[in-house]
């Protein structure tokens, strides 16, 4: 039978973590659930869900940090992420639809790390930085450096995934967030990215792209975010789509085509340097 | 384990692994059958049930999770021999084919209208609403307008504009 603990706070979490780290650790299971009744039975669970300690908004003058309970209905409707973290707000729209965003969490995001997390190009346009912790102790792991394969993170085996610390962009620094997928809501997404692109009038100082769904992880194009630097929107554009078509290799299945991801892709990056 | 949560009003307690679906013990071991498994993904929605007032698949919900929770299935809609405003507004708008659907259907949309998640919205902008609002629900008959039709009916019911 599998055990099933409900910790009273993080303290008692991460002593369970570092004696059970083989146990499933659950928030909200919308992806965990998924298929439960064909998949292999847990040994036992650690239940997060609704843990006080990882269920906070904190805003400071430069960053929001978000904990990792903090489920996608609740990041949709916070007042100052939708205002200075506009794209994480508009994937939490688009993620599932409204029962998934009841449920599903940041942390479950980040910590599943699917290639096609939507959550998780943004954290790499915004430059997000993950805060984990164990009984040993605290740290801090860039999010750009978090995804190490195909649904494989840096996590530990004793760590847990506390918060996500997310720099607010400057006022000279648009931001984007788009999904591709059959359709609006709930569907996988096909091609999904992210940007935060930094200007000096119509030209590009600084820009950083990421891109889902194109990769075995969510990745940054440093060959798209290289061509764009020095030019002006539109000319950008262009720039980006050539630098991308050489960067991805995107794959064939189910739910796509390599060849329509390929187009989709270069189109969206494209986009994200138009002429507003 | 022995878990005691709340089922539509009325204290239950179940004895079963903490990994057994929601879905499985509502249909199973309560014998709360109204609850429709769709696709087990958390796709479709067939399986919408009201969890501590969140709209939620009770196909991804671990009955772990449910101790002394409370729980709202298409069976606890009416009152009675009364049918909730969802319910009495999809038969007379005929928001229903096949059925496999509909108690996810009225579910999720009896908690758009008892939370009152249409209001402020003109007729325009409630008919997109209620289309983002159920959006996580998927029926493969109707093509939707009544549903929508019955959804906005209902709401007006219960909040006249």
């Amino acid at each position: 039978m599998t055990a099933y603990h409900r910790p009273r706070d993080l303290d008692e979490a991460l002593a369970l973590r570092a004696a059970q780290p083989g146990w499933m650790v659950l928030a909200g299971g919308t992806d965990l659930m998924v298929n439960a009744n064909h998949q292999p039975v847990p040994d036992g669970i650690i239940d997060l869900w609704r843990l006080a300690e990882l269920g906070f908004v904190r805003i400071s003058d430069q960053a929001i940090a978000i904990g990792a309970g903090t489920t996608w209905h609740e990041v949709e409707r916070h007042a100052a992420i939708r205002e200075r973290l506009a794209p994480l707000a508009a994937a939490a729209r688009e993620i599932g639809a409204l029962q998934i965003q009841a449920r599903g969490t940041l942390g479950g995001n980040v910590g599943t790390s699917s290639p096609v997390g939507d959550s998780l190009p943004v954290l790499l346009a915004l430059d997000a930085e993950l805060e984990v912790a164990s009984v040993r102790g605290r740290r801090r792991v860039p999010y750009h450096a978090w995804c190490t394969g195909y649904r494989t993170t840096q996590l530990a085996p004793d760590e847990l995934i506390v918060a996500a610390h997310l720099p607010v962009p400057g006022a000279t620094t648009r931001t984007t967030w788009r999904k591709i997928g059959t359709r609006r809501a709930q569907s996988i997404s096909k091609v999904m990215g992210a940007a935060a692109i930094t200007l000096d009038g119509d030209v590009v100082v600084e820009a950083r792209v990421a891109l889902g769904a194109v990769a075995e992880r969510p990745i940054r194009i440093a060959a798209v975010e290289a061509a764009v630097r020095g030019l002006r929107l539109g000319e950008a554009g262009e720039a980006a789509r050539l630098a991308l078509r050489a960067a991805i290799r995107p794959i064939d299945d189910v739910r796509s085509t390599a060849s329509y991801r390929r187009e989709v892709a270069e189109n969206l990056v494209a986009r994200f340097f138009a002429v507003s | 384990m022995r878990l005691a949560l709340e089922v539509n009003g009325e204290p239950r307690t179940v004895e079963v692994s903490p990994w057994k679906r929601l879905l499985d013990v509502l249909r199973e071991d309560l014998r709360l059958t109204g609850t429709k498994e769709g696709c087990g993904e958390g796709e479709c929605g067939a399986c919408t049930v009201v969890l501590d007032g969140e709209a939620v698949n009770s196909c991804l919900v671990a009955i772990g999770q449910c101790e002394a929770r409370k729980i709202t299935t298409v069976e606890g809609l009416a009152n009675g021999e009364v049918l909730h405003a969802v319910q009495r507004a999809l038969v007379a708008c005929g928001g229903a084919q096949c059925g496999i659907c509909t108690p996810g259907i009225a579910v999720c949309a009896a908690h758009v209208v008892d939370r009152g998640l249409l209001a402020g919205c003109d007729a325009d902008t409630a008919r997109a609403r209620v289309r983002t609002l159920l959006a996580g629900n998927i029926c493969r008959c109707t093509g939707y307008q009544l549903i929508v039709d019955a959804v906005i009916a209902a709401a007006r019911e219960v909040a006249p504009a």
